[in-house]
């Protein structure tokens, strides 16, 4: 049997919002894949250290405070840095176009903006780790 | 499809009947009940004339950048008409911590204004007569501070305490629960919102010292019984501790205010506030023995749904939120918000709180809505939906008092795993089309692009810029001495609040005081449940 996908839904920064953080996790439970939720206030550090430490191959940031320009960028130094650039890193929350498209350059390989179905992105997890 | 198959339900996911009339209320305790609004149980609304005699407080929730723009906000929203003004902080000082803080890196003036200190504040309120204007604060785990720096710009103004009006939010209930801007453990906690209480009581007779919010418990996916359940179980905690500190309940329940959601459902939002009304004067009456007309009448302010606003096709917003406050109105709220047509991508912009604005004074003076108290009182549905909802709210009430009450009940995570089951069984709801959403899961078309409000990075600079040469200029002994004796009334059972008041009078910054407190309260970590 495959091994199931493993991701991280992570919640950075100060921001408390995280109805979409939990709907997110849920839906990839129930879509067969083992989520760990770090829950709220996560540094980069923390959450690059939990990546490292449960072995996911995916990692899901949750920002909804307009802080993405100041966490993801240090999120992908880090990953860099502890040679960890298997890990799938996207991001869901309110993100505006021009800083997606940045972001995606930076490295992120999918930005979920409000509105965006369950399973769009489960079909993009799925697709994107190798079996 | 046949109606036969079809499933009608309020959005929360209450059945609906194919029709309601005269025996859909027989048997009910209509009879013995006052049909009169301004009469106990006050379901038809607190006022006799309701509109007749005066409008809500149109009040937009506004702050972003800096001190200085929002105070450049605030008067160009009361040169448009609005009557009242409502401070939105940012997550540093929702959190208390200073803009020069590790934490606030990217979060500064983002969602709301910076205010490290009471200079912040005094920019924050210039040449804006507190003595006059009413002002409600979006502010939790530190309200008490920043309530302390709001008495002391009123002080500089020359404003008597007793005449101040507004609101503190400061209801830290709902943030375990729902929205989790915590910094203190639960029992600490609510000891500094009995502080706000009691010093209230005492010095503030016309402020609201809380606003007890089911807000952001519906924000978060619960349902409307759970936002209105919840919300009015918390009340009822708030009432406990004060009555535990020495208070006798008329002294303080005329001061209790709450905040509900305006959410889409036009008919269910209706029923819930009709019903929160009542619910709130038998607790007063039979519960608590209130005697005082006032302390049996809940109050609310209105907020349309945030979570409803989509990001595609950010007109429609225009629609849905002229809808969600026609049903605040219509079921007797204070004062009201209404949510600008681009908050599903930022702060709002100018023009777009512009429209906001305009919708609530085209309801207030176009719509007739405004011209007798309760219009849709008497209505089948309405009255058997209010019924139902108060029922099933007094059900999940029962349930919390079962366990304990409501600190008991948050520890064990019960409210939260409710909402985060409602909020999953909605979007499964919209993700396989049964539930709606208008230009996201049908009737889709392309971008329309809109302006926004951009909030400059300098903005974070310009603050730890004022922040440090505060930090050089002010009496640093001073601070010291204040915080110290902050710390010792912490460790004891004094009220803190003089000791606020003090420290904020000497500029110790928001961040100093939170570690103070810190030091003493230790801080909070919820256990998530998925």
């Amino acid at each position: 049997m495959p091994r199931p996908i493993r991701v991280l839904v992570a919640k950075p920064g100060l921001d408390g919002h995280d109805r979409g953080a939990k709907v997110i996790a849920r839906a990839l439970r129930d879509a067969g894949m083992e989520v760990i939720y770090t829950g709220l206030r996560q540094t980069p550090e923390m959450i690059v250290n939990a990546a490292l430490q449960e072995d996911v191959q995916v990692i899901g940031l949750s920002i909804l405070s307009g802080a993405h320009n100041a966490i993801v960028p240090r999120v992908i130094g880090l990953l860099r840095e502890k040679e960890m650039a298997d890990v799938k890193l996207v991001v869901g929350g309110i993100i505006p176009d021009e800083d997606a498209a940045e972001l995606k350059r930076q490295g992120v390989a999918a930005i979920f903006q409000p509105g965006a179905s369950l399973e769009e992105i489960v079909n993009f997890i799925r697709g994107a780790v190798p079996a | 499809m046949k109606t036969a198959e079809r499933q009608f339900t309020t959005i929360s996911g209450v059945p609906i009947e194919p029709l309601y009339g005269p025996d859909d209320l027989a048997g009910v305790g209509a009879a013995r009940e006052s049909s009169q609004p301004g009469e106990f149980p006050y379901t038809r609304g607190i006022h006799r004339d309701m509109y007749r005699g005066k409008l809500w407080t149109m009040r937009q929730f506004s702050g972003f950048a800096t001190p200085e723009e929002t105070n450049r906000r605030y008067h160009y929203l009361l040169a448009q008409g609005q009557t009242g003004l409502s401070v939105a902080f940012d997550l540093p000082t929702l959190m208390g911590y200073d803009a020069d803080h590790a934490m606030s890196e990217g979060e500064v003036g983002k969602c709301g204004a910076p205010i490290s200190s009471l200079e912040d504040m005094e920019i924050l309120f210039r040449g804006i007569p507190l003595g006059e204007v009413t002002v409600s604060m979006t502010i939790n785990s530190p309200a008490a501070v920043l309530w302390a720096m709001y008495l002391a710009v009123a002080e500089q103004q020359g404003v008597k305490w007793a005449r101040l009006s507004g609101t503190l939010q400061n209801d830290i209930l709902k943030e375990y629960i729902a929205q989790k801007e915590y910094i203190f453990p639960p029992r600490p906690s609510m000891r500094l919102v009995t502080d706000t209480i009691e010093f209230g009581a005492r010095h503030t007779p016309r402020f609201n010292p809380i606003s007890i919010s089911g807000y952001h418990i519906r924000e978060a996916g619960s349902t409307a019984v759970q936002e209105l359940a919840f919300t009015l179980r918390d009340g009822i905690e708030y009432v406990d501790w004060a009555l535990a500190r020495g208070l006798a309940i008329d002294e303080f329940a005329p001061r209790l205010s709450f905040f509900f959601n305006a959410h889409s459902d036009f008919f269910e939002e209706i029923a819930k506030y009709r019903a929160a009304r009542k619910i709130w004067a038998s607790v007063m009456r039979d519960r608590y023995g209130a005697q005082t007309e006032r302390s049996r009448k809940l109050r609310f302010h209105a907020q349309t749904a945030g979570c409803s606003l989509t990001w595609q096709q950010p007109y429609n917003n225009v629609v849905r939120t002229a809808l969600q406050a026609m049903a605040a109105v219509m079921g007797g709220a204070q004062s009201l918000h209404t949510n600008s047509l681009d908050e599903a991508y930022a702060l709002p912009g100018e023009h777009a709180v512009t429209i906001a604005l305009r919708t609530q004074q085209v309801l207030a003076f176009e719509s007739g809505v405004t011209n007798t108290p309760d219009p849709l009182g008497g209505s089948y549905f309405l009255e058997k939906l209010t019924l139902e909802t108060e029922a099933a709210a007094n059900h999940y009430i029962a349930r919390i008092d079962a366990m304990g009450g409501m600190i008991a009940a948050l520890e064990e995570g019960f409210p939260q795993t409710e909402i985060a089951a409602a909020s999953y069984r909605y979007q499964c709801e919209v993700e396989s089309g049964e539930r709606v959403v208008v230009g996201v899961n049908r009737f889709q078309a392309g971008g329309q692009p809109i302006e926004l409000l951009q909030i400059d990075e300098t903005s974070a600079g310009h603050q730890r810029a004022k922040l440090a040469a505060l930090r050089r200029r002010r009496d640093s002994g001073r601070v010291r001495n204040a915080l110290d004796a902050l710390k010792r009334a912490a460790e004891g059972t004094e009220n803190t609040m003089p000791y606020l008041v003090e420290a904020v009078r000497a500029y110790a910054t928001l961040g100093e005081i939170c570690d103070a407190l810190r030091a003493v309260f230790g801080t909070y970590q919820e256990t998530s449940h998925i």
